[in-house]
């Protein structure tokens, strides 16, 4: 049901016909046919893994697109894009970490393309200023132009990475997911910006997946999934629901999981919890068998929290009790000894040995459990420990002696779990744990979450997707500037009441 | 930028603190400390380190490290006697060639760490270690002790007698010192490829999007280096009267305590040519100090190596003030 396009609306920016990029055998970009309007602000929904990231790599002539597609801007066709050339042709784009310079001046981040000149000519600060203040008084906006960017708030930061764009006179802006990290207040500003933007001609690529912002802000959504575009609409004619049914492929009824609380078996509690800097006065408890939901925006303390509990940030105040007895948290070491298991935001980086096979992987945290005589650890022991996870976590994975890489996103994160699930955790920490996972595969994982709860282990969810704590957890914490702010119970608020409050 | 001078005001303002409570406390104990004669000759003495710290500054704001610097001045310092023994070449051509080998050298080092994409701490030991071998391997070790008047006798400038045998000279290696200093200072605040240094420094992957040559950024970060430890090399063996080619080795320490001292970190991005300044001088200071106090000389490298340490974990010590700080700001 894509839109005939008008015959009223202007010229088109850009277009992509055919557009299709493999990395060895993964698909990213499947025969992209796509087209953004001059005078549009156009959202491109997505999850991650989607394809996203590399349209725009593509589009800003970092990636070469395979043979036969085709990359037009301003209805010429562009054969050779590189990064230089992309940007005459004012292609700006504005990553989600602003990739802004912290230790510089907010003149000389705005004006970087002054200093791209030849090296040993004189960098003009005066004249970096003066281009700086031109932008900023185009967009109406006061920022200190001496002031190191590292010590603005975030909503000011991106203000700059915005006025970068425009000082290297962009015409087609990518913005990838700018409000992740914005209270309400601060997105309705950007908002108004970004209005100012498409009366100055700039066209807006606006990647985001809040569903209402979209309605708000787009002329026309774009959806992208599994590297092909499966549509685009007019923002007005969009319901949420619609969009979500589009999005994911198939109809996902989310039922709330939501338990009461057997409130007489408290497991852990945090009492008076402080680390400087990052969160303070933090109070929770968590039963056995609860699930308790953790959200906030991003930048709250949520994952601070989580480090904590996990011994590898030690509180600077208060106490952690498990089973009444107070912890000593010193290193995650300590952690694990008392039964407490953390599974990282970033399963790659931080929780999987990507280049030892699956069974090594799962073995490393009870090795001292699963060695025999002498202390030595023995590869049949390694492997039934792994085949018998492989099995309960409903892994597809031929050969437990395969290196971890060679699995799926959603099955490195199951590797993962699996690790810890064998230390035996009486609480389990659950840092975003969905990712990076396709729709299909995070049901899988919420399935076992539930069946852990259910079997006894106490689980900390932590995430920023709203549904993904309101649909699967006990009750929700809603953490905001490192304090805990509010309590919901998923059933006596509605998710939209819940949204609300969380990004006020 | 105000903003920058009073971060790092602070830094500068401490070490100055530090330095006039250190010559207080020294000039008490020992009447020769606080003399002109006797700061003249510190400053001296402290030249070549001076020279060679402006160069690791450098390297270390863009977020790189480099010790082969030593053997760099010390194949430098060779190859300019050698050819001003052997085939009688002037001063022109023997610096020209010592900073030209250096520059190489130092070429070397940014090439291998820009397409090997690792630390360069390795990559620089590494070469170190190549370099010096290979040096001792082509000359035999042995010194050159024969240099040519130009470059051996001293080069007095200005010159201020206040008695007998008491006297302030303004010589060679204190004028290109702080020629080093100044030319640093400039490229470093106010040329293209300065600010580029500190970009690089301080977000690499921004510098990779905004479209930075980074390897161009880094062939001047560790070119400068070299070329800088080719003229130390040419200074060292001016003050000592020969080439020697294991001359500089060990230094390797001493230098990077001055500049981390002077406020430039290990993660890149920060740091003024003043500070390391006042790093030099600070390490100077306390050198002299201890040795007019009767303190062993071999007792000098462990404040080296504390000066390290200190500075290192106040730099982990502000980053958990900043963490205090930042939560002020949200409540």
């Amino acid at each position: 049901m894509t839109t005939k396009q008008p015959p009223d609306h202007g010229p088109d920016r850009l277009v992509l016909r055919n557009l299709s990029k493999r990395f060895g055998g993964t698909v990213a970009l499947d025969q992209v046919d796509w087209s953004v309007r001059a005078d549009e602000v156009h959202c491109l929904v997505g999850e991650n893994g989607s394809g996203k990231s590399t349209l725009i790599k593509v589009v800003s002539g970092v990636l070469r697109p395979d043979p036969g597609g085709m990359v037009l801007i301003d209805g010429v066709e562009q054969p050779r894009m590189t990064p230089t050339l992309s940007k005459s042709l004012g292609v700006q784009v504005i990553y989600q970490d602003l990739s802004l310079f912290p230790n510089l001046s907010v003149a000389e981040n705005i004006a970087m393309d002054q200093l791209l000149g030849p090296g040993l000519g004189r960098a003009n600060h005066g004249k970096m200023r003066a281009a700086a203040r031109t932008v900023l008084d185009s967009l109406e906006h006061e920022l200190p132009l001496d002031r190191v960017v590292g010590t603005l708030p975030v909503a000011q930061r991106q203000i700059v990475a915005i006025s970068r764009g425009l000082a290297a006179n962009a015409r087609l802006l990518f913005m990838d997911e700018p409000t992740a990290s914005l209270t309400r207040s601060e997105v309705d500003r950007l908002f108004t910006l970004v209005r100012r933007l498409r009366q100055m001609d700039v066209t807006i690529v606006f990647v985001s997946h809040r569903m209402d912002e979209i309605a708000e802000i787009a002329d026309r959504v774009s959806l992208l999934r599994d590297g092909v575009m499966s549509g685009t609409f007019d923002a007005a004619n969009v319901t949420d629901h619609e969009m979500a049914v589009r999005l994911s492929g198939d109809k996902i009824v989310h039922t709330i999981a939501a338990r009461p609380v057997l409130r007489d078996a408290p497991l852990l509690q945090v009492v008076d919890a402080g680390r400087d800097g990052e969160f303070s006065n933090i109070n929770l408890t968590l039963h056995k068998g609860e699930i308790l939901g953790l959200t906030g925006l991003l930048g709250a303390g949520r994952t601070e929290l989580a480090l904590s509990l996990f011994g590898m940030a030690p509180l600077d105040r208060g106490q952690v009790r498990l089973n009444g007895q107070d912890l000593r948290l010193r290193s995650n070491q300590d952690a694990i000894n008392a039964g407490i298991a953390y599974l990282s935001e970033d399963r790659l980086s931080l929780g999987l040995n990507l280049r030892q096979s699956i069974s090594d992987n799962v073995a490393i945290s009870v090795l001292d459990r699963i060695a025999g005589r002498f202390g030595l650890v023995t590869a049949a022991e390694r492997k039934s420990l792994a085949e018998r996870w492989v099995q309960e976590l409903d892994m597809k994975a031929e050969d437990v002696g395969a290196e971890a890489s060679t699995l799926s996103g959603g099955n490195q994160q199951r590797v993962v779990l699996a690790k810890w699930l064998a230390t035996d955790p009486k609480v389990l920490i659950l840092d975003s744990p969905t990712v990076g996972v396709d729709i299909r595969n995070k049901e899988g994982i919420y399935r076992l979450v539930r069946k852990l709860a259910q079997s006894g282990v106490a689980i900390l969810l932590i995430s920023d997707e709203i549904p993904e704590v309101y649909f699967n957890a006990d009750r929700v914490l809603h953490m905001k500037q490192g304090r805990i702010a509010d309590e919901f119970i998923p059933g006596d608020v509605s998710q939209d009441q819940m949204k609300d409050s969380i990004y006020a | 930028m105000p903003e920058f001078t009073r971060i790092f005001a602070r830094t500068e303002a401490v070490l100055a603190v530090i330095i006039v409570l250190l010559c207080v406390l020294f000039g008490l104990a020992s009447p020769f400390f606080l003399t002109l004669p006797n700061f003249a000759d510190l400053i001296e003495a402290y030249s070549v380190t001076t020279i060679l710290a402006a160069g690791v500054f450098v390297v270390l704001v863009s977020g790189g490290i480099d010790i082969s610097f030593a053997a760099v001045a010390s194949a430098g310092q060779y190859l300019a006697a050698y050819v001003a023994t052997s085939y009688g070449v002037g001063p022109v051509v023997a610096i020209g060639l010592a900073c030209l080998l250096g520059l190489g050298l130092g070429a070397v080092n940014a090439m291998l760490t820009h397409y090997l994409r690792v630390w360069s701490i390795i990559i620089t030991i590494a070469t170190s270690s190549i370099y010096f071998a290979l040096l001792i391997q082509i000359t035999g070790g042995s010194e050159i002790y024969n240099l040519p008047d130009w470059w051996a006798d001293r080069i007095v400038f200005l010159r201020w007698d206040f008695g007998p045998g008491e006297f302030v000279r303004i010589t060679l290696p204190i004028v290109v010192m702080v020629a080093v200093v100044l030319l640093t200072h400039v490229l470093m605040s106010s040329t293209r490829i300065g600010r580029q240094v500190y970009a690089l420094g301080g977000n690499p992957d921004a510098a990779n999007r905004v479209g930075f040559n980074i390897l161009r950024v880094q062939l001047f970060a560790y070119g400068y280096l070299g070329t800088l430890a080719g003229l130390a090399g040419f200074i060292q063996a001016h003050r000592v009267g020969q080439a020697v080619p294991t001359a500089m080795a060990g230094t390797e320490l001493g230098v990077l305590a001055v500049a981390i001292l002077g406020g430039a970190s290990l993660v890149g991005g920060i740091g003024t040519m003043g500070g390391v300044v006042l790093g030099v001088l600070l390490l100077a200071i306390l050198q002299n100090g201890l040795n007019l106090m009767g303190v062993s000389p071999f007792f000098f490298d462990v404040v080296i190596g504390l000066t390290i340490l200190i500075s290192i974990s106040l730099t982990s010590f502000t980053a958990r003030r900043r963490r205090q700080r930042k939560m002020g700001d949200a409540a």
